[in-house]
This record gives structure tokens, C-alpha cells and sequence, in this order.
């Protein structure tokens, strides 16, 4: 039972993190590469943790698995934030489907992605 | 034979995550790639603990981690000093 629940959970920590790499791989500009990385590779992790803590039950593993699991929770958004701004800083690209931009406060939505009550006329009858 | 399965399945995500630090196209590109890779590292670590039984690798994914971290902040702030993205 215990073999079955962990290979569960190191399966799916492992395809949680492959999917994150796809991610990596795939997505069109930084930031969105960005939280396709953190997002799915600390939940991975975590499944791996888990099973690691599942398939040996015993004090000295549960403490480091979870040690490791909190501290990746904790740097992982450090980093990511910190990868973030430099690259806001230094003017990496966006995607051209992103139109809202906080560094550009007044920056206008493309027509073809307006919606209908940016308007304000079209009534709910 | 299940964490075999998961190593695996870990070594492609690393293939692929290295194929983005290949490709960039920008220096923060990489620099997340090289994050995740870092990561799945742990990960490895992790999985290779369980499967043999050995304690001392999870100081090892530990130590890992930590150098890592430390590692990501250093490559974000020589991102932020150069001017070219």
C-alpha cells in the first residue's frame, strides 16, 4: 500500500515537473515562462517530498523532506520575484497578446480586444 | 522501477529546460531556466533518496537548494546591471 502511494506521488511530482519544463519551453515571453516554472515545479517537488516522507516513515526523513518543502516554498517566490523585476527593469518584450502593462499606466487595449462594457454603451435590456 | 520511471521523466524535463537556456532569447530567459533546472536537480536528489535508502543525500538537496536560491538572486542582479535585455 505504502510502495503504491508514494510511486503515485513520484509519478506525479515528476510529470508536474516535466510539465513545468514544457512550460518553460513553450509560453511566448518571460513572465509567463515565469510562472509556468514556479507554479508546477514547487507543487512537483512537494509530491516528491511526500512520497520520499510516504515510502520512509521516519522522523529524521520527515523532518528534511519538510524542511526542503518550505524552504523551496519560500525561495521560490523570492527568486521568481526577483527574476521578475530585473526583467521588467532591463525592458524584456511582452507577448503581443499582453496589453495591460503597470509600467505603461495608460496603455490602451488593441481594438480587436476591447470588450463590449469599456464602452459603456451597450445597454443590459 | 518507479522512481527509474521518475528520474527519467525528470532527466527530459531538464533536456527541455536546457534547450530554453540554449534558445534564450533574452538573459532573464535563461536565468529562469537555469532555475528550474536547479530545481529539478533537487528533485533528482530527492528521488534517488528514496529509491536507495541513503540519508545523506537529503543534506545534500538541502545544501542544494540553498546554493541555488543564492545563485538565482546573483544571476537577477547581473541581469539588472547590464542594459541590453
Amino acid at each position: 500500500m505504502t510502495e503504491w502511494v508514494s510511486g503515485a506521488l513520484f509519478t506525479a511530482g515528476a510529470t508536474l515537473a516535466l510539465l513545468a519544463a514544457v512550460g518553460v519551453l513553450r509560453l511566448p515571453d518571460v513572465f509567463t515562462r515565469m510562472q509556468a516554472s514556479t507554479k508546477a515545479s514547487t507543487l512537483g517537488l512537494g509530491c516528491l517530498l511526500a512520497g520520499l516522507a510516504i515510502k520512509h516513515p521516519d522522523i529524521s526523513v520527515a523532518i528534511r523532506a519538510g524542511s526542503i518543502g518550505a524552504f523551496m516554498m519560500l525561495t521560490t517566490a523570492v527568486a521568481a520575484h526577483v527574476i521578475a523585476r530585473a526583467a521588467a527593469l532591463t525592458g524584456a518584450p511582452l507577448w503581443t497578446g499582453t496589453w495591460i502593462d503597470e509600467r505603461r499606466p495608460r496603455a490602451q487595449p488593441p481594438a480587436d480586444r476591447q470588450r463590449p462594457h469599456d464602452h459603456g454603451q451597450i445597454s443590459n435590456s | 522501477m518507479i522512481g527509474g520511471a521518475a528520474l527519467a521523466i525528470l532527466a527530459v524535463a531538464a533536456l527541455l529546460a536546457f534547450v530554453r537556456v540554449v534558445r534564450g532569447p533574452t538573459l532573464p530567459d535563461r536565468v529562469v531556466a537555469i532555475d528550474l533546472i536547479g530545481i529539478l536537480i533537487v528533485g533528482m536528489i530527492v528521488v534517488g533518496a528514496a529509491e536507495t535508502g541513503e540519508r545523506a543525500f537529503l543534506d545534500v538537496a538541502i545544501v542544494f537548494a540553498l546554493i541555488s536560491f543564492v545563485g538565482t538572486v546573483a544571476y537577477a542582479r547581473y541581469v539588472e546591471r547590464t542594459d541590453k535585455p
